[in-house]
């Protein structure tokens, strides 16, 4: 099943498995993925600790080789790629993470910090470089002058974040993988960056990978919404009409989980539906089986594929909602 | 309320010296909880709720000078000496914390950290109170929980986790339940499960309780009374249903303005709050939040605005300009 989401999408990932060795086991992290992202489209990425969202990410970028599948990146195939090839395209995929105070090198000024891609990517006249150093800073919304010579510590969370975005976007890429970006930052602060993220998907042209936990936050960036269970994709689709209509029951708990900030809405007493199970051992069959209300036998005998229940709408259930 | 108030924090200050000079992180503060309510405390990292619940624990910082009342069952907790407060801690008054790993010992069985302070407090023995270990387990929803007492913490998910650390602070029927961010950092479906959990024992336990999270959906259909904090002070607190229909404080209203709602359309710009909190060394004259609030003018920059009372009863915020009752923007 191809989940076409352009006819040239800038990044397709096609059957992606990734997994890794634990004390002799086998964590499977990333299990048959695949997933299309339009130029131009934030694709938001959902899913609890361990669902395997993240190495998904870095899977893109080959930060963690792949088993099996392929990751096409503006048409070329990033797992048969090594050396200098990859070190050219990965200068078009940036990462932004979590924690944005960790994510800086505590000794290093921003100046330099920030300059560093410009640096590894062979921009040797120093003018130019501060050049761009000082755009990308004005652009995330920090004075170039009073931060360049300063050191991370003397930040907030919030500008580090805005440090790392500048980071990201001074080589001008096309594509921009979020790793639960704002997760780590208080809600006033949370809005701003996610304001910000918007004005410089325009600004500069990006596509993006949005990576997070919240749905809320999710939704509020994303075009369209992969769902992740135990490394397997539930359910895909534009992001209002997933949440207006959910079909694969994994989406539609989140959804109801979520604590809404309006007193009338009485938290509903949700189902024991317990915790996941272990990825090193996954459930046969359907992987939510053991937490879903409508599971039955065929379930646990028959992996789901992802089969069309809307107009550009995918879920992996046998006994989907809609 | 007025009737069975069990805890009375009154005009609590709590001051913290640093090598930057004094960091006042509770600013007179007063609030009661009744037997039997839950209150939820609501704030940004640094506003204070957590040195408020220290405060109210009496597990602050050794350096900190705290001054002010705390009323708890009749007694003063800030001048009860050490052995009468470590005999109502655990059995009065008990604590869940955000980080279930930290607040267990990892090389400790479950069995033993749970008897262990069953018999503390409780007089039973051993295979008493192992029974009540099983019976306060199953009751937090951990299955086989006669196994459970022989397992360590890092063989259990957080939620377990969790749901041990709470089993922990109900083994002794307290009469308050102080929940410091009790679900931070838990997945979602996990989140709504422990929040249900807390909800429950508290019912059947008639027991009070404080919720403390950043997060004004989790306070929303589970608290009786809210108090939002902001750089150490509480500046509004009202019946919770009062608080999200008529908010007066401009600050809790460009809270919940900056959360993404689930029912908005993708890429709607959030009404951001604009800068930061007030560094705590450096009080300000004036509102602390007057520097991010689009509504400040005037008086708001040179003189602290005090608790004062709106309409519905126990309403209270601290605003020169507060929101218009009926033009208030509710999410």
């Amino acid at each position: 099943m191809m989940l076409q989401a352009a006819p040239d999408p800038l990044l397709r990932v096609e059957n992606l498995v990734v997994e890794y060795a634990v004390g002799g086991k086998t964590v499977h992290a990333v299990s048959d993925v695949s997933i299309e992202i339009a130029r131009g489209e934030t694709l938001g990425l959902v899913g609890e600790s361990g669902c395997g969202k993240s190495t998904l990410g870095r899977a893109v970028l080959q930060l963690r080789p792949a088993v099996s599948g392929k990751v096409l990146f503006d048409g070329h195939d990033l797992t048969t790629m090594q050396g200098e090839a990859l070190r050219r395209m990965r200068r078009r995929v940036q990462l932004i993470f979590q924690d944005p105070i960790a994510s800086l090198n505590p000794r290093r000024r921003i100046g330099d910090i920030v300059a560093e891609p410009l640096v590894i990517s062979g921009v040797k006249d120093p003018g130019r470089r501060s050049q761009l150093v000082h755009d990308v800073l004005s652009a995330v919304g920090l004075d170039p002058a009073l931060v360049i010579g300063r050191l991370p510590h003397e930040f907030s969370g919030g500008q580090c974040q805005r440090i790392c975005i500048a980071r990201a976007l001074v080589l001008n890429p096309d594509f921009v993988i979020c790793d639960e970006p704002v997760s780590a930052l208080d809600v006033s602060i949370r809005a701003q960056i996610l304001n910000l993220l918007e004005e410089m998907k325009a600004r500069y042209g990006l596509t993006l990978l949005f990576i997070a936990h919240d749905l809320a936050v999710v939704k509020a960036v994303s075009d369209r919404v992969a769902v992740m269970y135990l490394g397997r994709l539930c359910e895909v689709g534009p992001s209002e009409q997933l949440f207006a209509r959910p079909a694969h029951p994994y989406t539609a708990l989140l959804i109801d989980a979520i604590p809404v900030p309006d007193p009338d809405i009485r938290p509903a007493e949700t189902v024991p539906v317990g915790e996941p199970p272990s990825p090193i051992a996954p459930p046969s069959g359907c992987r939510f089986r053991t937490r879903c209300p409508r599971a039955d036998a065929r379930c646990a005998n028959e992996v789901p594929e992802l089969r069309a229940v809307a107009p550009g709408q995918f879920a992996a259930c046998h006994h989907p909602l809609v | 309320m007025s009737s069975g108030v069990l805890l009375s924090v009154e005009d609590v200050v709590v001051d913290l010296p640093t090598p930057r000079g004094n960091l006042r992180a509770v600013d007179h503060v007063d609030l009661a909880v009744g037997a039997g309510r839950t209150l939820g405390i609501v704030g940004e990292s640094g506003c204070g709720k957590t040195m408020l619940s220290r405060a109210i624990l009496q597990l602050l910082p050794r350096k900190a000078r705290p001054s002010g009342r705390v009323m708890f069952d009749g007694q003063d907790l800030l001048r009860l000496p050490a052995e009468k407060l470590r005999r109502l801690r655990g059995r009065s008054l008990a604590v869940v914390f955000q980080d279930p790993m930290t607040s267990l010992n990892p090389v400790l069985t479950i069995g033993t950290q749970l008897i262990e302070t069953i018999r503390e407090h409780l007089e039973l023995d051993l295979a008493e109170a192992r029974q009540r270990g099983v019976d306060l387990l199953a009751a937090v929803g951990i299955p086989a929980p006669e196994q459970r007492l022989e397992q360590y913490p890092h063989q259990l998910s957080g939620g377990m986790r969790q749901r041990v650390a709470i089993a922990i602070a109900l083994s002794c029927e307290p009469k308050l339940l102080i929940a410091d961010e009790p679900t931070t950092a838990l997945d979602v479906t996990i989140q709504a499960q422990i929040l249900d959990l807390l909800a429950r024992e508290q019912r059947r336990r008639h027991m009070a309780m404080i919720i403390i999270t950043h997060d004004l959906g989790v306070v929303a259909g589970r608290t009786d009374e809210v108090a939002v904090m902001y750089a150490g002070r509480v500046v509004e607190r009202a019946p919770t249903s009062a608080l999200f229909k008529q908010m007066r404080m401009p600050y809790t209203e460009a809270l919940l303005a900056a959360l993404p709602k689930l029912d908005a359309a993708p890429h709607t710009p959030l009404p951001a709050i604009s800068g930061r909190p007030p560094d705590p060394t450096r009080p300000l004259k004036g509102c602390s939040f007057a520097p991010r609030c689009r509504y400040a003018a005037g008086r708001c920059n040179t003189e602290k605005p005090s608790l004062s009372r709106a309409e519905t009863p126990g309403h209270l915020y601290a605003c020169f300009h507060p929101i218009e009752t009926g033009a208030g923007a509710v999410a």
